[in-house]
């Protein structure tokens, strides 16, 4: 059975060392930061300037002045910090940051990105991803595989406006753990249920797989 | 002491004219100059040329110039939750320049620190990367960038005192301490105004010299853009 959106965020949730520092973008992602492994320490930066990002407030304790990139209230744990955008990108451009887990629409087998436009119709802007998939040197994408249409989002090349080129490392999305390697997209696992014949299917780019693909372990 | 206090907002944005362009502190909702945008309102400048994160929302920040049809130009990273804005800018009323955030953030610092361009690896390989110079350091490629050239700067913070220091408070910080002092104009309005030497100056963010004008804002709603709780 293909993942749901929490199936996803635990999968990635797997890819978080100790000692990680780790960009969450918006939606899937965001999720991620409630199934950290037991016995790890790892810290979320999110880059409208906060390092040491804890859970949503209880209500009542809302505060206006303490949010994340999604715009949403959250809290800070014992150790946290905040700065200002230039500083948050310093920390992002200068590789200080291990890890960054975010959205896409399409990804291309050379590991390109695209997640912030859709000519004519969508227009919201880019936001911190330019700066993150440019830099980072871990880009981890959640994402569904297929569009609402059934069209794949795993592409030869992809088709929307580009938000970075040959950035991306891994892709988790409802059917497949991927990795982009140089010769294009590698099969490393497959969802709970799904057959390697359905993923091949749902993908439009060639898809390397090498003996038996395990399935994912999801608590 | 260089008295940097300026009694009310109607002072503190004297100048400010049509077609100017203007940076206006604030992440989404977080920490952006309320009194002054409800001030530009009132004023009714027009033809105004925005450097700012987000556009607001419908009903408020940016979005309420936008409303009033002030707003010529926006600059920004990320315009999503503004209907008003989307429509504006698809029938080509408004002119957008979307650019990668961490970029928007280094051309405020760039201006404010005399820096006149730099070279970044985001947008390279993008749309956001036409016409500009690329150069490769260390095996990885660069598009340059210029800093900002604005008349105004608009900045919040939570506390500041007579002398025009500035002390920032949680994520309200952002954009505001990188815009002050980066256009010809730093006006900064505070929800608390204190006496110069009331501040400890090892907690000040952004020292006076970056503030030319500095008032107590009257009032602050600091609306919440997404209300998120969990359960006890």
């Amino acid at each position: 059975m293909a993942l749901d959106k929490i199936g996803i965020a635990k999968r990635i949730a797997q890819e978080l060392k100790d000692r990680y520092f780790v960009n969450l973008g918006i939606g899937i992602p965001t999720l991620v930061a409630n199934y950290i492994p037991q016995g790890i320490d790892v810290e979320f930066q999110s880059e409208n300037g906060v390092l040491g990002m804890g859970p949503f407030p209880f209500e009542g304790e809302e505060d206006a002045d303490i949010i994340n990139a999604g715009k949403q209230t959250i809290t800070t744990l014992p150790g946290a910090s905040f700065f200002d955008s230039a500083l948050s990108f310093g920390m992002i451009r200068g590789q200080h940051v291990d890890l960054t887990i975010l959205g896409a629409m399409e990804v291309s087998e050379n590991g390109d990105i695209a997640n912030w436009k859709i000519p004519g119709k969508m227009v919201k802007g880019m936001g911190g991803a330019m700066d993150l998939v440019a830099s980072a040197e871990n880009i981890i994408v959640a994402m569904m595989h297929v569009n609402k249409a059934g069209q794949s989002k795993i592409l030869k090349k992809c088709s929307l406006p580009l938000t970075g080129v040959g950035c991306v490392k891994k892709v988790v999305t409802e059917l497949a753990v991927l990795e982009v390697t140089p010769k294009g997209f590698k099969l490393l696992e497959r969802a709970p249920g799904v057959t390697v014949e359905h993923i091949i299917a749902s993908t439009e780019a060639t898809l390397i797989i090498e003996g038996d693909i395990p399935e994912m372990i999801i608590d | 002491m260089i008295n940097k206090k300026v009694e009310n907002v109607q002072v503190a944005l004297e100048g400010v004219e049509n077609g100017m362009t203007i940076m206006l502190g604030g992440f989404g909702l977080c920490g952006i100059p309320e009194n002054s945008i409800a001030e530009l309102v009132k004023k009714e400048t027009t033809g105004l040329t925005c450097i700012s994160n987000n556009a607001g929302v419908d009903d408020f920040g940016l979005g309420l110039l936008l409303q009033k049809r002030q707003i010529k130009k926006m600059i920004s990273s990320y315009v999503g939750e503004n209907a008003e804005f989307e429509r504006q800018m698809l029938s080509g009323e408004l002119d957008v320049e979307l650019i990668p955030q961490g970029t928007l953030a280094e051309r405020c610092r760039a201006a404010q620190a005399g820096i006149p361009a730099f070279f970044t690896p985001a947008g390279y390989g993008t749309e956001v990367a036409e016409g500009k110079e690329v150069r490769e350091f260390n095996g990885k490629m660069h598009i340059m960038e210029l800093a900002f050239n604005a008349d105004f700067a608009i900045v919040k913070a939570w506390k500041g005192d007579t002398a025009g220091n500035l002390i920032f408070k949680g994520t309200a910080r952002n954009f505001n301490p990188c815009m002050s002092g980066a256009a010809k104009i730093t006006v900064a309005e505070v929800e608390e105004l204190v006496e110069a030497g009331t501040l400890d100056p090892n907690q000040i963010h952004i020292p006076g010299i970056f503030v030319q004008r500095i008032f107590q804002g009257s009032k602050y709603e600091k609306r919440i853009e997404q209300r998120t709780v969990r359960n006890r």
